[in-house]
């Protein structure tokens, strides 16, 4: 990772995401996307985070790629309350802390 | 005061109650960025440029893991895209307006305001535009303050922070977390098994590209399923 990536990454990040933002309000005006792009759009979030970050819940690369049981720990408690309680801060807060619990505690 | 400016103040007491959800984000991204090793300046780029928490994490990560910049661009915005949804939405709101009016809302179009703006407009449909535009700079101006300061904070606070407390993984927990709260929902819950099997399948392939993979089978899979669901109906 090169200080040129980062900005490259930033400035585009950041110009894309203006676009998107953009595009109906100014360039498209209030025509209706088709249905079947809506239907499409609505998974990207979760098609996208997923699989993202999978590799790194299974093989983390600070225990040397070996799984680690704090960290699968971590995992499952995150997923368990943000599902049940359906709120993200008490998902991470909750993640958070089975981690250092699994860290410092159990593990 | 003008019915305008009461409209700004509305907005600005609607967004408050989001700082709750912003400021532990905020800081989070800044304490996560600085692990992975950007400067404060290209921090605070990111944060004030981008203004999307889950992009931005997104992208840092990657680039954390030598991951091409390519990858890392396209990753971002793959999560970002959902705002075209937002902008379809507030196009009738919004496209009438002044050109810069359009400008700034489009910048300040992230998860929060929007939903505190479209729940307003929702409920007043007949609000003459330049109080819908005052409202959402309103509920804007209450959140932004505190995703950049906070931003600041988690960057200078990370630095101090020792290793131990395992930060790298700070970023797998938030992306849980965002993605949790919609698994109870069939296509949702599909299209994230999806994700999951194929990425760890996949993991081999050169430049990331497994991420793209990945994605893209979850995508039709999330689609696919809803779509069968409501046939059935």
């Amino acid at each position: 990772m090169s200080s040129f990536d980062v900005w490259l990454t930033i400035i585009l990040l950041g110009i894309g995401t203006y676009f998107i933002r953009y595009s109906f309000i100014g360039l498209i005006g209030s025509r209706q996307l088709p249905e079947w792009a809506l239907r499409h759009l609505r998974y990207v979030p979760v098609a996208v985070m997923p699989g993202l970050i999978a590799p790194l819940v299974a093989w983390p690369a600070a225990t040397g790629g070996n799984p680690d049981p704090a960290r699968l720990f971590a995992a499952a408690v995150a997923l368990i309350v943000g599902a049940w309680l359906r709120n993200v801060l008490w998902a991470v807060i909750s993640g958070l802390c089975a981690l250092y619990l699994g860290l410092f505690v159990l593990f | 005061m003008s019915r305008t400016q009461t409209a700004f103040w509305r907005g600005l007491r609607a967004g408050s109650p989001f700082v709750l959800v912003i400021a532990p984000f905020g800081m989070l991204y800044g304490v996560v960025a600085n692990e992975a090793g950007f400067t404060l300046i290209q921090t605070m780029a990111m944060t004030a440029l981008v203004i999307a928490g889950a992009s931005q994490f997104a992208a840092t990560q990657l680039l954390a893991d030598n991951a091409p910049v390519a990858i890392a661009i396209l990753t971002g915005l793959a999560v970002n895209l959902r705002m075209a949804l937002y902008s379809a939405s507030m196009a009738p709101h919004f496209g009438a307006l002044a050109g810069w009016k359009k400008y700034l809302g489009a910048y300040f179009l992230v998860d929060q305001s929007y939903a505190v703006a479209i729940s307003e407009f929702d409920r007043n449909p007949d609000m003459p535009r330049p109080e819908k535009f005052a409202y959402f700079i309103g509920a804007i101006s209450s959140l932004l303050p505190f995703w950049y300061g906070m931003t600041l904070v988690g960057a200078l606070v990370g630095s101090a922070l020792p290793p131990e407390f395992a930060l790298d993984f700070a970023i797998p927990i938030t992306f849980i977390a965002i993605v949790a709260p919609s698994l109870r929902s069939l296509p949702h819950l599909v299209a994230a098994i999806v994700s999951v099997v194929v990425s760890l399948a996949l993991v081999w392939m050169p430049y990331n590209l497994w991420l793209l993979v990945a994605a893209l089978l979850a995508m039709l899979a999330g689609a696919r399923v809803e779509q069968i669901m409501e046939r059935r109906k």
